[in-house]
């Protein structure tokens, strides 16, 4: 038997690949994080990384097929995992008491990340594929662009997605349950691994709980800034003039055309 | 004081069970749960039904034999003792105690709160063991030991294999007894020979007899009589990812003789 069906086929060989397969994931969403972070520069800064990486296949595709990979090995480990979970108990307890020192974080991993997964497939949809139909702004995203370039407005993108009060809502919930399932998640990864002691064990704990209220209070920075603080409102706010306007529309395909 | 039992009963393992109600007679609140029991039965006996069957044996903490989820935790409402040592003073007197065996897929129940453990001892004769000259015994000393491995092989020999960590946990996983062995011999000089083997042997067979997987929420560490820490599970992780990278032994020409 090879090294990888051995993996597959053993217990902690699943957990392994959770553990890692959840890592890589982790440093995306910091990496995507700290990307992001950008919004709060000039909108020039946002929109020349956005345009870096879309104008850039041979790092984007490698990248986004990378971490399909990985969503998908740690989606089907934890099904996996949680089936033979239910089967090892087919008849629970009658009382029902507390689980015992278990965290509620501990108990709802599979449900955290199946709304982590819908999160995603609506993030995908509402800022990479641009289906108007989800942004609720009743504009379409691919109108945005850029005056001077006529390359993809994503500063605008943003604080216009962002304005949209329920839309930002449950980019915060998500972010939440993201974080809820991190809180757990980046320690047990260092359990799974064998990466941990008594020594190392407070010090893992504390790098869990810093690095999700970290990525939570980053994230979260985005959406409030555009709710409470209007970020970015008045730029915005002079683009859809100008689209409402009618001057620019015509000009959308050409200059896009152009661009590309 | 009395209190009132529901009783999982079950009259055997291919039968449905079901929960019994039952009030005890007056007692004494320095009895243990199992003393409890006994007095219990006693009455059973006397009116002419079946007593309640459980395990049992040492009743001093140390066999590993007693079993029971009372009111939702395995060997009762306190921490790092086992069932026998459970005492009626820990209930108030009216108290309604839930009763019930372990639950888990390779525990199969046996009869009312007896379930058959035998699955501990297939991992045990997989790789539990060190393998040693027998005859007279060595010299103390004689295999220098660090102090701080013999303290933490010590924490995970004090495993007694009872199943309370299989019984707490929500995905009946048998992690942390399997981490204990694999930890109590991996630790010890005498046990390297085997180790690597060891920890493949004894987590494979875990796997076959269906066991659910760790998702760390540290339930049998809290259950455990012996409270024995979850840090051993990170530990058989790691042995465990060491010997699948290190792969079968190399076949040598002769089996290494020459």
């Amino acid at each position: 038997m090879n090294l990888l069906q051995q993996i597959w086929r053993s217990s902690l060989g699943k957990k392994y690949i959770m553990a890692l397969s959840g890592a890589g994931m982790f440093l995306f969403v910091v990496g995507h994080l700290l990307g992001n972070l950008q919004f709060f520069l000039p909108p020039e800064a946002i929109n020349r990384y956005g345009h870096f990486l879309k104008s850039t296949p041979e790092i984007l595709w490698p990248a986004r097929l990378g971490l399909l990979a990985l969503v998908g090995l740690h989606i089907a480990s934890a099904i996996t995992l949680s089936g033979q979970n239910k089967a090892a108990r087919p008849q629970g307890y009658a009382s029902k008491a507390k689980p015992l020192d278990a965290t509620l974080a501990s108990r709802t991993m599979l449900f955290s990340g199946l709304i982590i997964l819908a999160f995603i497939v609506y993030h995908l949809l509402h800022f990479t594929v641009l289906v108007e139909q989800v942004n609720f702004t009743g504009l379409s995203f691919e109108e945005l662009y850029q005056p001077n370039n006529g390359e993809m407005d994503i500063y605008a993108m943003m604080v216009c997605g962002f304005s949209v009060w329920y839309v930002s809502l449950f980019y915060i919930v998500a972010i939440g349950l993201l974080c809820f399932h991190l809180g757990h998640g980046l320690a047990s990864m260092f359990q799974s691994l064998g990466l941990r002691n008594h020594v190392w064990a407070p010090r893992i704990a504390a790098f869990a709980r810093l690095a999700s209220l970290l990525v939570f209070l980053g994230y979260i920075s985005m959406p409030v800034s555009v709710l409470v603080f209007h970020h970015g409102q008045e730029y915005a706010n002079r683009l859809k003039a100008d689209i409402g306007g009618g001057g620019r529309t015509p000009a959308v395909k050409v200059l896009k055309g152009g661009a590309k | 004081m009395k209190v009132t039992l529901k009783v999982w009963r079950q009259k055997n393992a291919t039968s449905a069970g079901e929960l019994k109600t039952y009030t005890s007679p007056e007692l004494n609140e320095n009895m243990s749960f199992l003393e409890m029991l006994d007095v219990v039965n006693e009455e059973l006996a006397n009116k002419g039904e079946e007593p309640i069957a459980f395990d049992h044996d040492c009743r001093e903490g140390i066999c590993g034999t007693c079993s029971l989820v009372i009111d939702g935790k395995p060997h009762g409402p306190h921490h790092g003792v086992a069932t026998c040592q459970t005492y009626m003073r820990s209930f108030k007197d009216g108290d309604e105690i839930i009763v019930e065996p372990w639950r888990a897929k390779p525990f199969p129940i046996i009869k009312d709160l007896v379930c058959d453990r035998k699955a501990f001892d297939r991992i045990q004769h997989a790789g539990g063991f060190i393998s040693v000259r027998t005859g007279a015994a060595p010299d103390a000393n004689s295999i220098p030991v660090p102090k701080e491995d013999a303290d933490l092989a010590m924490d995970a020999a004090q495993c007694i294999g009872c199943g309370a960590c299989v019984a707490a946990c929500k995905n009946a996983s048998a992690m942390l007894f399997v981490a204990a062995k694999v930890s109590h011999l991996g630790l010890m000089p005498q046990g390297q020979p085997e180790r690597y083997r060891r920890v493949r042997a004894m987590v494979n067979q875990m796997d076959e007899e269906g066991f659910g997987n760790c998702t760390v929420t540290g339930s049998c560490e809290a259950a455990c009589p012996k409270s024995i820490s979850i840090d051993f599970i990170a530990r058989m992780n790691r042995d465990y990812g060491v010997a699948l990278l290190k792969g079968e032994p190399k076949k040598v020409a002769g089996g290494g003789a020459g």
